[in-house]
C-alpha cells in the first residue's frame, strides 16, 4: 500500500477505495475485521446495547425497590414468561431475580458496558489516531480481543436463562456465598458469570498488551511521550492497570471455578453448615483470600473506569476553551501515580473483614495519598476553564459536568477511605451513592462527551446540538436526582443489600429514608426517558445528521483530526509527523486559534 | 516505508554475517555451562530434600534460594536478561514491584488480625 | 500506511513490536502465577494443624513422586536449552539445525505433558484412609477389583458412595510409612502390602484430588495451568517448525524474531516450573 506518495484527498466517499486490489466482504469488513476504526466500532456499539441492557436490570430493581411486592409495570408478565415463577411469580421481582439482576447490573455496568466503551471503543479508535499511527501494533490480537469481549458477554446474557437463573452473589462474587448458592445443580449462573469472567478478562488482558505496545512503538515521528495527547496518557496507564491487575482476579475466578465444579475447598472453610446441613468439602480454604484477589483487581478496575473518562475530558475542555490544558506535566505524573497507587490501596475495601490495625492503618494511609494525585488532576483541569471563551455544545457540556459530579464522587470516597468512619457507612447507601456519582455522571458524562465530540470524525456528520442539550440537562438533573438521596438513606444506616427497599427495617422508624426510595425510582425512570433524545440523535445523526465541511470541524489540535473524515484504513494519506504539543490553542501571534501538531513550524 | 530508512539503520543485522556468527558461536558455550549448572541445581534442590534441616523456614530457604539461582540463569543468558533494553527491565520491575505487593500485603492482612479483648467479650450473636 | 517496526527493532526503544508484546504478556503472566504462588502460600500457612489426617501437619508432604518430577525437570530444562539452541542456529544460518532444535523442544514438551498425565492418572486412584480403629493408610485402592481412572469422574470413591453402593470391603495398597515430615521411613518395606479395611470402619475416604485437601487444589490447579501453558508453547513451536517455517524464505529477520519470541515464552514456562517443582514436591 503505497499510499505515502499520494496527494491528502478530500473525497470522503472514497477514501477506503483508493487501493481497491480487495473489495472485502461483510464477513471480513464488519465480522473478522483486523482494522481498530471498525474493531473501536465494533467495541462502542457492543457496549451501547449492554450499557442499556444493564440500565433496564436497574430500572427494575428501582421499581421493587419503591413499590416491593407489585408486579414490575410493562415486563412483569414477561419476566415471568421468560425466568419462570421461582424468580418472577405474578411479575413481582422475587428476592433471587433481585440479587440475580443486582449480581448482573454490577457486571455489566464494569465489565461489559463502560470499560469497553473506554478502552476498547474510544481508545481502540482514538489512540492510534491521535498518535499518528496506521494500526494497532498487533491487528489482529485486537480482533481476538474483541471476540473474547463479545463470546464473554453472550455467555453471561445466557447466564439469565440457566435454571435457577443468572450469578446472585453481588458483581464481587464474595465466597463462600457464591459457591453455595445452588448445591444441587452445579452448573448454575455462578458458574457461567465465571466462565464468562474468564474470557472477558483474556479480552482486556490481548488488550491491554496491545494498547501498551501500540503507544511504545508507534508514536509518529516527532511525537514524544510529552507530546502525547492526554488521552492517549490516560490509555497507556489503563493499559498497564489492565495488564498487571487482572490475571489476579483471572487465577481467582479459575479457583472459584474449581470449588464450584469440582469440590476443591480454595475459598470454603472446614466446618462450613449452609441451611443446616454441613457441607460436604474438605474445608481449610480462606474466604478471605478470594476477597484480596478480588479487590486486587477491583481498586485499579476503578481507576480504569475513570482515568480514560478523565481523558476525553480532557480533550474536550481543552478544544472547548481554546486554551491549552493548565499542567499538562503536572497532569501526567498525576495519573502516573494513581495508576502506581491504585495497585497497593484495595483492602480499603475490606475494613470490615476483621482486619488488625496495623494493615488497616496501611491501606487507609495509601488511600489517602491515592486522592492527592487525583485532585491534583481535578484541579488542573478546573484551572483550565479559567479565562477561556468556553463553546457550550453538547460535548463541552458534559464534560464540564464531569469536573463537579466526579468532585461529588471523590469526595464522598473520603470518608469510605477513613477505616473509622468506614465502619458506619460500609454497605449502606452511601457506598452505591458514592460510586455511582464516580461512574454514572462521571464516568458516563465523558462517554457522552466523548460520543457528541468525535462523531463527526467517525461519521463524518454533526449530531444535533438541540437534541444534545435537552439530553444533557435531563441527565445532568436526575443523575443527581438519583444518587443525591443516596447519600442520605446511607447516613440513616439503609443496608444496600435489602430488597425490599428496607420497609421491613425501617417500618415505623423512619419514613423520611423510604419515601426517598420512590423519589430515587421515579428519577431513574425520568433519566431513562432524557436517554430517548440521545439514541434518536444518535441514530438520526448517522444517516441525515449535517455534513461536515472539513475533516476538522472544532478546530482541533490532536492529529486524529489531521486524517481524511472517516479515516481510511491505514489512517494517515501520508506519514504524519508531530511539530509541537497537543494543545495548542491560542498561540499569540498566530493567525488562527490553533495550531494542529501536524503544522510545520 | 521506505523513508523509515534512515531511522532504522540501527536496527538488527542481517542473520548471516560472519562477526555476528562467532558472536553466537561464544553464545552456544555460555548455553551448555548454563544447561549443565541447571541439572546440577536440580539435583541439588532434590537431595536438600532428603538432608533434615532442624526447621522448616531453612529448608524453604535452601529450596528456593538454589531455584532462584536456577531462575536467574534462565532469565539473564536464555531469555538474554542481561543485556536487554531499559523498556523491558522497567516493565519486569512494575510487574515485580505489584506481584510483591500482592503476596506481601495479603499475607500480611491475614495475620495482623484484632486482639482487642473487647471483640470477644462484647459480641452479642 | 503499514504498520512500522514489525520486525525492524525501533530506534528509541531498540525493541520491535512482538518483542514488547511478549514482555508485555510475560508480565501479566508473573501476575497469574503470582497471585497462585501467593493463594498457595496463604492456604498453607493459615492451615489448621491437623488437618491432614496422616501425619500430625497441616499440610501433607511428599505425597508427589519425586524422581518422576525431578527426571520432568530435566526434560523442561532441556527443551530450554533446545530452543535457544534453535534461535542461534538461525543465526548463524544453519535452517538444518533449527528444525531439529525445534523438533526435539516440541519432542520434550509432549513427553512431559506424557510424564505428567500418568501423575495425574496415578493421584486420581490414590487414596487416603482414615480408619476408626487406627491410624490412617495411604495407597491406590481396588473397589470391586477395579482400580479407579482419572479420566472417568464418575470412578470417584467416597465413603458415602461406598455405602451408598453397599460396598462391604475396599482393598489398599498400602504406601511405604512416613515420618512426621513426609519423608520415607528408612527401615520401612518398600513393598506394597496390601490391606482389606471394612467399608464399616472406615472414617473418611478420599483420593488425591482438589476435593480432598486444598494442597491437592493448587497442586493440580497450578500444574494444569502450568499444563496449557507447556500444550500452547508447544503447538506454536511446532507451527514455527513446519508449515511456519516457509517464512524464513521470505523474511528471515522477522523469523529469527518470532523464533525469539516463542523462546521467551517457552523459557518463561520453564521458569514457572523451577519454581513450581520444589514448592509443590519437595517443600
Amino acid at each position: 500500500m503505497q499510499t505515502a506518495t499520494q496527494p491528502h484527498s478530500h473525497s470522503h466517499d472514497h477514501a477506503g477505495h483508493d487501493h481497491a486490489h480487495h473489495e472485502p466482504g461483510f464477513f471480513s469488513k464488519y465480522i473478522f475485521s483486523t482494522d481498530h476504526k471498525i474493531i473501536g466500532i465494533q467495541y462502542g456499539v457492543s457496549a451501547l446495547i449492554f450499557l442499556l441492557f444493564g440500565f433496564l436490570l436497574m430500572l427494575a430493581m428501582r421499581y421493587q425497590l419503591a413499590y416491593p411486592g407489585q408486579p414490575v409495570p410493562v415486563v412483569g408478565s414477561l419476566l415471568q414468561k421468560f425466568l419462570g415463577d421461582d424468580l418472577a411469580k405474578g411479575g413481582v421481582m422475587q428476592a433471587d431475580l433481585y440479587n440475580s439482576f443486582g449480581a448482573m447490573h454490577g457486571t455489566i455496568m464494569v465489565f461489559l458496558a463502560i470499560v469497553p466503551i473506554l478502552f476498547g471503543a474510544f481508545g481502540n479508535y482514538v489512540t492510534p489516531l491521535q498518535i499518528g499511527a496506521p494500526d494497532m501494533a498487533f491487528p489482529r490480537l485486537n480482533m481476538a480481543s474483541f471476540h473474547a469481549y463479545f463470546l464473554g458477554g453472550v455467555i453471561m446474557f445466557a447466564s439469565f436463562f440457566t435454571p435457577g437463573g443468572s450469578a446472585r452473589s453481588g458483581w464481587t462474587s464474595y465466597s463462600p456465598l457464591a459457591s453455595v448458592t445452588d448445591l444441587v445443580n452445579r452448573f448454575d449462573g455462578q458458574t457461567y458469570w465465571l466462565i464468562g469472567m474468564v474470557f472477558l478478562i483474556t479480552s482486556s488482558l490481548l488488550g491491554s498488551v496491545n494498547f501498551i505496545a501500540t503507544i511504545i512503538q508507534l508514536r509518529c515521528r516527532g511525537m514524544s511521550w510529552m507530546r502525547m495527547p492526554f488521552f492517549v496518557w490516560t490509555q497507556f496507564i489503563t493499559g498497564f492497570l489492565l495488564l498487571l491487575a487482572f490475571p489476579p482476579l483471572e487465577a481467582a475466578g479459575i479457583m472459584q471455578l474449581m470449588d464450584n465444579l469440582f469440590g476443591s475447598s480454595f475459598f470454603l472453610p472446614a466446618g462450613l453448615v449452609v441451611n443446616g446441613t454441613a457441607l460436604g468439602v474438605s474445608g481449610g480454604g480462606s474466604p478471605l483470600l478470594w476477597q484480596h484477589l478480588f479487590w486486587f483487581l477491583g481498586h485499579p478496575e476503578v481507576y480504569v473506569l475513570i482515568l480514560p473518562a478523565i481523558g476525553i475530558v480532557a480533550e474536550v475542555i481543552a478544544n472547548n476553551t481554546r486554551k491549552p490544558l493548565w499542567g499538562y506535566k503536572s497532569m501526567v505524573y498525576a495519573t502516573m501515580s494513581v495508576g502506581f497507587l491504585s495497585f497497593i490501596v484495595w483492602a480499603h475495601h475490606m475494613y470490615l473483614t476483621g482486619m488488625g490495625t496495623k494493615i488497616a492503618t496501611f491501606f487507609q494511609t495509601t488511600t489517602m495519598m491515592i486522592s492527592i494525585p487525583s485532585v491534583i488532576i481535578l484541579t488542573a483541569l478546573f484551572i483550565s476553564l479559567w479565562g477561556g471563551s468556553i463553546r457550550f455544545n453538547s460535548a463541552s457540556l458534559f464534560a464540564l459536568s464531569f469536573l463537579p459530579m466526579f468532585g461529588i464522587g471523590g469526595l464522598t470516597g473520603l470518608p469510605l477511605g477513613f477505616n473509622a468512619s468506614d465502619v458506619y457507612l460500609h454497605d449502606s447507601y452511601y457506598v452505591i451513592g458514592h460510586f455511582h456519582y464516580v461512574v454514572a455522571p462521571g464516568t458516563m458524562f465523558a462517554v457522552f462527551a466523548g460520543i457528541y465530540y468525535w462523531f463527526p470524525k467517525i461519521s463524518g456528520r454533526l449530531m444535533n446540538e438541540t437534541l444534545g442539550k435537552i439530553h444533557w440537562a435531563g441527565s445532568l438533573f436526575f443523575m443527581n436526582c438519583v444518587f443525591a438521596p443516596m447519600f442520605i438513606q446511607g447516613f440513616k444506616g439503609m443496608s444496600r443489600r435489602m430488597y425490599d427497599g428496607g420497609t421491613t427495617y425501617f417500618l415505623g422508624v423512619d419514613p423520611t429514608a423510604l419515601s426517598l426510595n420512590k423519589m430515587i425510582t421515579m428519577s431513574a425512570i425520568a433519566l431513562g426517558l432524557f436517554q430517548l433524545p440521545f439514541i434518536i440523535n444518535f441514530f438520526y445523526s448517522i444517516f441525515a445528521g449535517k455534513k461536515v465541511h472539513s475533516d476538522n470541524p472544532w478546530n482541533a489540535t490532536t492529529m486524529e483530526w489531521s486524517t481524511p473524515t472517516p479515516p481510511p484504513h491505514g489512517n494517515f494519506t501520508s506519514e504524519p509527523v508531530a511539530y509541537r504539543g497537543p494543545y495548542e490553542y491560542s498561540v499569540p501571534g498566530s493567525k488562527t486559534d490553533f495550531t494542529p501538531q501536524t503544522q510545520k513550524p | 516505508m521506505s523513508d523509515h530508512s534512515s531511522i532504522d539503520s540501527s536496527g538488527h543485522e542481517a542473520p548471516g554475517n560472519d562477526s555476528h556468527a562467532q558472536d553466537i558461536a561464544g553464545h552456544i558455550n555460555t548455553y551448555m555451562w548454563i544447561f549443565g549448572s541447571l541439572l546440577v541445581g536440580t539435583v541439588l534442590t532434590v537431595l536438600m530434600y532428603y538432608v533434615d534441616f532442624s526447621s522448616m523456614a531453612m529448608t524453604v530457604a535452601v529450596a528456593l534460594f538454589i531455584a532462584s539461582i536456577k531462575a536467574f540463569l534462565v532469565a539473564a543468558y536464555f531469555m538474554h536478561l542481561m543485556s536487554e533494553k531499559k523498556l523491558v527491565y522497567s516493565v519486569l520491575l512494575l510487574a515485580a514491584f505489584f506481584f510483591t505487593g500482592l503476596m506481601g500485603l495479603t499475607l500480611w492482612g491475614s495475620f495482623d488480625l484484632p486482639t482487642n479483648s473487647i471483640h470477644k467479650t462484647s459480641y452479642v450473636p | 500506511m503499514e504498520i512500522p517496526y514489525t520486525y525492524k527493532a525501533r530506534p528509541d526503544t531498540g525493541l520491535y513490536n512482538a518483542k514488547v508484546g511478549i514482555w508485555l504478556f510475560l508480565a501479566s503472566e508473573i501476575m497469574l502465577f503470582g497471585a497462585l504462588f501467593s493463594a498457595y502460600i496463604l492456604l498453607r500457612v493459615s492451615a489448621p494443624v491437623g488437618f491432614w489426617p496422616e501425619t500430625a501437619l497441616a499440610w501433607p508432604r511428599g505425597l508427589l513422586n519425586i524422581p518422576i518430577g525431578t527426571f520432568n525437570t530435566a526434560v523442561l530444562i532441556t527443551s530450554s536449552v533446545t530452543v535457544v539452541m534453535a534461535w542461534a542456529s538461525l543465526q548463524m544460518n544453519k535452517f538444518n539445525h533449527f528444525r531439529i532444535y525445534m523438533v526435539i523442544t516440541v519432542l520434550c514438551a509432549f513427553a512431559f505433558l506424557g510424564i505428567k498425565s500418568f501423575e495425574y492418572n496415578d493421584k486420581f486412584s490414590h487414596y487416603v484412609v482414615q480408619t476408626k480403629s487406627g491410624k490412617p493408610v495411604t495407597g491406590h485402592i481396588e473397589v470391586n477389583g477395579k482400580h479407579p481412572r482419572f479420566w472417568n469422574f464418575s470412578d470417584q470413591w467416597t465413603l458415602a458412595r461406598l455405602t451408598a453402593e453397599n460396598v462391604k470391603e475396599i482393598s489398599v495398597a498400602v504406601d511405604p510409612e512416613r515420618d512426621e515430615h513426609g519423608h520415607v521411613k528408612s527401615h520401612s518395606n518398600h513393598a506394597h502390602e496390601n490391606r482389606t479395611i471394612a467399608t464399616d470402619d472406615i472414617q473418611f475416604l478420599g483420593s488425591y484430588t482438589p476435593a480432598t485437601h486444598p494442597f491437592f487444589a493448587v497442586y493440580f490447579l497450578i500444574t494444569a495451568l502450568h499444563g496449557l501453558h507447556v500444550l500452547g508453547g508447544a503447538l506454536v513451536l511446532a507451527y514455527f517448525a513446519f508449515p511456519g517455517a516457509k517464512m524464513w524464505k521470505d523474511n528471515p529477520q522477522q523469523f529469527i524474531n518470532r523464533i525469539e519470541v516463542g523462546g521467551l515464552f517457552w523459557h518463561f514456562v520453564d521458569l514457572v516450573w523451577i519454581f513450581l517443582f520444589p514448592v509443590v514436591y519437595l517443600l
